[in-house]
């Protein structure tokens, strides 16, 4: 960041009038790129909220591991019976899907948070705000990290491969760039209006339900066309599967693409709108 | 050349008190057609009232006023932590603030990794790192307890830290609240000291005080706020006895 980088040679300045018009964005990209830059401290940041939050515990970080494969052993096990699945199949679905539902809720619920619990840095001194996101996306990536153990576990025991594990890899990175711009969005909404994270948190209960997550598409007969509307849905469709093995149709590359598009410029929208009043409200 | 100056500063802080801050109330007001009269409605505490000044390498600055005339505020201001709601800031120069008591630090975390974290905040190259390590554990002198988790630190201790971390760095331009006065008299002796090696390289110090003798001894101006207004502005010993007198006539 230019203004209190000691490496710098040329002198940082720091100029500040009020933004009008396209000001505000060049402002927020700024930011953005200016809170990249320092992604190590963004990712420092992060680690060590895992790791002081299990500080003193015996398992440490393996809880959020235990608890993820009792959640996948106990809903596999009933939904299982109830929707007559095979489980050689349903369990690794259902192990990817809860263990991508519980990193996408954990993103929204503390992206709603992501500037409020930063109040005391964002008053000590400037850094670029997207710094506080880059930390709750790192947090969730290193949570997620732990729950793969549990995907890798199931997909042994059932002695299946993922296939097509390079086509991951560009979704992987459409997914860590939409957690940013999605903790940043709700970061922003929840810093100013306080009722954001309890309204988050219903609509995410709804969207767990009308998500395939624990039911898996094929089941779905009347209506499916309309699957598509359910931004999730695409999303999770092109992670999880091609590593079931099965290749998502074309439609739902572009909807994840689309809905991807969307929500960043709903975000930059947002962010260079309400950026420089950020401080005033945390 | 390092400086700062500062035209026609205003900053205001919105109230969003009770349920104003929610969005029933945004919805309602939509919903009723008034949503045009929302930027009037809004009620707002002015905290800094149209400032202008200019500072210039090695000048002193000192503020000075009563509780809620500004002084955090111009400070944070000038800190780029407030960005300005009218008027124009504008600071050249590595700027150092000393303006929350633990600067980011986490408690649970020893000294030296705060430190280290510290060093991410300012985006330091890795291998200044060693350097600002040594030096800060000599003038803290903190001995082992840089190994151990600074909740156990002493206020003063936590202090000590922190003011040698935010010097450091070598800003040219060092803000400072008055929070850093809590060490004892040794400390402040050293940090003295220290601030003056800082400052007599032509770089800027805007400090925030209640303490006249700070003033006289440490700064070369004086700004005496209030309100969100500039009251006076020059050297110390044509401000002070003004202030001085003055909250003596009001007790």
């Amino acid at each position: 960041m230019a203004d209190i980088d000691g490496t710098m040679a040329a002198e940082p300045a720091l100029d500040l009038t009020p933004e009008t018009g396209l000001r505000h964005l060049w402002r927020a990209l700024a930011d953005i790129a200016d809170g990249c830059r320092m992604w190590r401290l963004g990712c420092t940041l992060g680690w060590l909220d895992i790791k002081l939050r299990y500080r003193g515990s015996i398992l440490g970080p393996l809880w959020l591991t235990v608890s993820t494969a009792v959640m996948v052993a106990a809903i596999g096990s009933v939904y299982g019976a109830l929707f007559h699945m095979e489980l050689h199949h349903y369990l690794p679905f259902l192990s990817i899907s809860l263990v991508l539902w519980g990193y996408v809720s954990g993103i929204a619920g503390d992206g709603c948070q992501v500037f409020t619990r930063a109040a005391g840095l964002i008053q000590a001194a400037r850094i670029p705000f997207t710094v506080h996101a880059i930390r709750s996306v790192v947090r969730n990536a290193l949570v997620l990290a732990h729950n793969l153990a549990v995907i890798i576990v199931v997909f042994a025991v059932f002695r299946l491969m993922p296939a097509h594990l390079l086509a991951e890899i560009p979704v992987l990175a459409l997914w860590a760039i939409d957690s940013l711009a999605l903790s940043l969005a709700l970061g922003v909404l929840g810093t100013r209006f306080r009722d954001i994270p309890p309204i988050i948190g219903s609509l995410l209960q709804i969207a767990f339900f009308v998500t395939p997550i624990m039911w898996e598409p094929g089941l779905i007969f009347a209506g499916r066309q309309y699957m598509l509307l359910n931004p999730f849905y695409p999303l999770f469709e092109i992670l999880r599967g091609p590593l079931m093995g099965e290749v998502p149709r074309l439609s739902i590359w572009i909807a994840a693409g689309g809905y991807s598009v969307v929500l960043w410029v709903v975000t930059l929208l947002l962010f260079s709108r309400l950026r420089s009043r950020l401080a005033y409200w945390v | 050349m390092a400086g700062i100056d500062v035209r026609d500063l205003r900053i205001a802080f919105p109230l969003y008190h009770g349920n104003a801050r929610s969005l029933k109330k945004r919805l309602g007001r939509a919903i009723s057609g008034r949503l045009e009269h929302d930027a009037r409605d809004r009620v707002v505490v002015r905290a800094l009232n149209g400032l202008s000044f200019s500072l210039r390498p090695g000048e002193r600055l000192g503020l000075i006023g009563r509780n809620g005339a500004g002084k955090t505020t111009l400070l944070r201001a000038l800190a780029g932590i407030y960005e300005p709601v009218e008027g124009r800031v504008t600071v050249r120069g590595r700027v150092g603030a000393l303006l929350d008591t633990n600067l980011g630090m986490i408690g649970d975390l020893t000294g030296r990794e705060n430190i280290r974290l510290r060093c991410l905040f300012t985006g330091m190259a890795a291998n200044a790192l060693a350097q600002v390590e040594r030096d800060v554990q000599e003038f803290a002198e903190l001995g082992a307890f840089l190994d151990l988790p600074i909740r156990t630190y002493s206020s003063g201790m936590q202090v000590r830290l922190a003011f040698g971390l935010a010097t450091a760095t070598r800003p040219q331009i060092l803000l400072m609240d008055e929070w850093f006065m809590a060490g004892d008299a040794a400390f402040m002796g050293r940090a003295k000291a220290r601030l003056e090696g800082l400052v007599s390289g032509a770089e800027i110090l805007v400090i925030s005080t209640h303490q006249p003798e700070i003033l006289a001894t440490w700064c070369t101006r004086v700004l005496w706020m209030d309100q969100g207004h500039i009251r006076m502005d020059g050297p110390p010993d044509a401000v002070l006895p003004a202030y001085l007198g003055l909250e003596k006539a009001g007790t």
